[in-house]
């Protein structure tokens, strides 16, 4: 990975990687089961200055976040054109009813697409796989087979990439490249397969003869939630509660079961 | 440390829903501080033994055992017991290097202050002196393997059990490790049992030698000399290099200067443009000739080599094939189609599990030939010569994954020369053969080169330069 594309060092570094999950949850589930544009907006603003405000850089989030402004105005234009109609009408052509009622939807959606985004794809920034496992483990007491398993496993990965790579290299050696791409594609599944279980028994060996899933175990390092934990979720217990605040003063709260 | 005691009486091992015994009969006793070499031939059940020394073969779902097998009057299990086995990819399981060391010392409950220090003397042990947080995917393979070693010390086991532990290392890994386990034993306060084709490495460190076959249990155990003197020929018929008993093979009138049937001026080698791997100025491949590509690991032989096969395009720079090979006017090999490779450019992959298609050996040996769209008569009796030039004439209906390592590595070959490629190419061929492969594949390559076929091979293996090296070519580390 080059260094441009690398994980800024933000103050969301002092807190356990499993509280960013956790905020990330708070953030977003209000927001799935509301849609107005109030609240959508004021959730936008909010994340933008929060973030810089934890020192991610401008110029990371715009790279980070583009797809998300990419993707919006997409959602935005098919709730435009086919959202559910109502107050008055600006076109109408076939299945495509451009309405008062429409355009708000319209409106709503990408902002409701940006604020879920956004504040996801900055708080899983630059997560540490191995801090991760400590917290899940320790903090959420998720069992540690599991956890160390699953951990061990997306070290293989990488692995798997290149393995991918020779097996297509090697179909054009064996003069199977130019043709037939689902059979092809078929041996190397086939043979990735093989190689992914060969692979995982290995490793699994590896960790049963260094004592790994007998008896309880320790822990090397302490994975521990603290007051920077705390602020992080209070702070975003905050922002929801404004953002809704915000959408029921204006008369815009918008609940998708009403 | 303690050093443990192993006793095995009439000890074998059946693994579940198999009808044969991976190993039977075994009567051995290893006093504690004893080094012992266990040799056999592949398919005697030496990983087996091993495994169960470990603690790690399982339970009674797993498998049937006979007889008994103790270390120190007890069950094994790890912690007494510390693995390491052969492959350094496949045993690294943490992403940092301290967290890996700590893994096996987190799984026997030491508590959080005891951990730190005994990771760092691990570490100190074995002579790998960067930060704990290093990344272990930046670690080449002997450092690697001296990770694992680490990993295993740190338990500070009474028993150490390495498994073929240098086998598919580079000679500056090997003797790596060899020194990090030469410091680790001397004091005698660790019994040691290794397992390696490669006997002469092992030789200097051992009190024992112990003979192992699939059926028969342990059939010479003593002193290395005389086990050796005794049994020798017998062990290097089985595939084990035994000392003072070499291939036995000369090395070939190498042909006069001939021109090139390949060459690379100004080439960016690398997968993905915007990480090439090296530059290489010039190179040429002087046809009807071997040519062995060696390097540290990492300093791009293997992409280098992909890339003159024709397989990754060069990043920048030319690749081109001689007039005589190519096909009407078009020079470059990596625009060439997957079929026009066939009978002129051909690729033996590192590892030959990447190269199968088929379900089973006979058919893998005729794919290429029906890409090609020869007449159904003239397959068979090719198919059916190279079987028997292999030895995998009773295999022709195995699947090829279900093969040994050392029948794979004669299959992936044969894949190539089924369709007689003016140019084979061999990624470390020889890596972690026994004897009797390693043989069968010089004479195989030997062969090919007489009758005028190019060769080019990336390896590491001193024996394999002396007779092959005709035309040499060395990349640099890269800083």
């Amino acid at each position: 990975m080059s260094l441009s594309n690398r994980a800024p060092l933000t103050l969301l570094d002092r807190v356990n990687p499993v509280t960013r999950i956790a905020a990330a949850v708070i953030v977003s589930l209000p927001l799935l089961v509301t849609l107005d544009w109030v609240s959508g907006a004021t959730m936008v603003g909010i994340v933008l200055v929060a973030a810089l405000a934890l020192g991610f850089p401008f110029g990371f989030i715009a790279r980070r976040v583009w797809p998300v402004l990419a993707l919006a105005p997409l959602a935005g234009l098919n709730m435009a054109l086919y959202g559910k109609p109502g107050g008055s009408v600006h076109v109408d052509w076939f299945l495509v009813h451009i309405t008062d009622n429409s355009l708000r939807l319209a409106v709503a959606v990408m902002l409701r697409v940006l604020a879920l985004g956004m504040p996801a794809i900055l708080l899983f920034t630059g997560i540490d796989p191995t801090d991760l496992a400590d917290g899940l483990a320790q903090v959420w007491r998720l069992p540690a087979r599991f956890v160390l398993g699953a951990l061990a496993g997306f070290r293989l990965i990488t692995r798997f990439v290149d393995d991918w790579r020779s097996l297509a290299l090697a179909r054009r050696a064996r003069g199977l490249g130019d043709t037939g791409a689902v059979r092809r594609w078929a041996t190397m599944a086939f043979a990735m397969l093989v190689i992914a279980i060969r692979r995982g028994s290995k490793l699994a060996t590896a960790m049963e003869a260094r004592g790994f899933g007998t008896a309880p175990r320790t822990w090397a390092r302490e994975s521990h939630v603290g007051r920077a934990d705390l602020v992080l979720v209070v702070s975003c217990l905050l922002a929801v509660a404004v953002a809704l605040a915000a959408a029921a003063s204006a008369g815009t709260f918008w609940a998708v079961w009403t | 440390m303690r050093p443990a005691q192993v006793r095995l009486d009439g000890w074998g091992w059946r693994h579940a829903g198999r009808a044969a015994w991976a190993t039977s009969g075994v009567s051995l006793r290893i006093e504690p501080g004893e080094r012992v070499l266990l040799l056999g031939a592949s398919g005697a059940g030496k990983s087996t033994l091993l495994h169960a020394l470990a603690g790690v073969l399982g339970t009674s779902d797993e498998g049937e055992q006979a007889g008994s097998l103790t270390v120190d009057g007890e069950r094994p299990a790890p912690g007494r017991s510390g693995l390491v086995m052969q492959d350094p990819d496949a045993q690294t399981i943490l992403e940092r290097i301290g967290d890996d060391v700590a893994f096996g010392l987190e799984n026997l409950a030491v508590p959080r202050d005891g951990i730190w220090p005994r990771v760092r003397t691990a570490l100190a042990d074995v002579g790998l002196d960067l930060p704990l947080d290093h990344s272990t995917e930046r670690l080449s393979g002997g450092q690697r393997q001296r990770l694992a070693l680490a990993g295993a010390l740190a338990m500070r086991p009474g028993l150490l059990l390495l498994d073929e532990p240098t086998a598919n290392l580079d000679p500056v890994g090997v003797e790596e490790v060899w020194d990090a386990v030469a410091r680790l034993v001397a004091d005698r306060t660790t019994t040691l049992v290794v397992v390696e084709h490669r006997i002469e490495t092992w030789l200097p460190l051992v009190d024992r030698v112990v003979v192992l076959t699939a059926g028969g249990g342990v059939v010479a155990d003593g002193p290395p000399d005389e086990v050796f003197s005794a049994h020798g020929a017998e062990l290097a018929a089985l595939g084990a290099w035994v000392p003072g008993i070499g291939h036995g093979l000369v090395p070939r009138v190498p042909p006069a200067p001939q021109p090139a049937v390949l060459s690379a001026r100004d080439v960016t080698i690398g997968y993905e443009a915007d990480r090439p791997v090296r530059i290489v100025p010039a190179i040429d491949i002087p046809a009807g000739t071997s040519t062995t590509l060696t390097g540290a690991n990492g300093s791009g032989k293997t992409t280098l080599a992909l890339t003159l096969a024709g397989l990754l395009p060069a990043l920048s720079g030319h690749v081109e094939a001689a007039e005589a090979i190519s096909p009407q006017g078009r020079p470059s090999p990596a625009r060439w189609r997957s079929k026009e490779l066939l009978t002129r450019l051909g690729t033996v992959f590192q590892d030959p599990e990447h190269q199968f298609v088929a379900t089973t050996v006979a058919d893998e040996l005729a794919i290429g030939l029906r890409a090609l769209r020869r007449p159904a008569r003239e397959i068979d009796q090719r198919v059916a010569e190279l079987l028997e030039q292999l030895h995998l004439t009773r295999l022709a209906r195995a699947n090829p994954f279900t093969l040994s390592g050392g029948e794979k590595r004669r299959l992936s070959v044969g894949t190539v020369l089924a369709t007689s490629p003016s140019v084979m190419f061999l990624d470390e061929p020889t890596f972690g053969q026994d004897r009797r492969t390693w043989i069968d594949l010089v004479r195989l390559v030997t062969a090919q080169l007489d009758a005028g076929t190019t060769v080019v091979s990336v390896t590491h293996d001193r024996d394999y330069l002396d007779l092959l090296g005709e035309h040499h070519v060395h990349l640099e580390a890269l800083s």
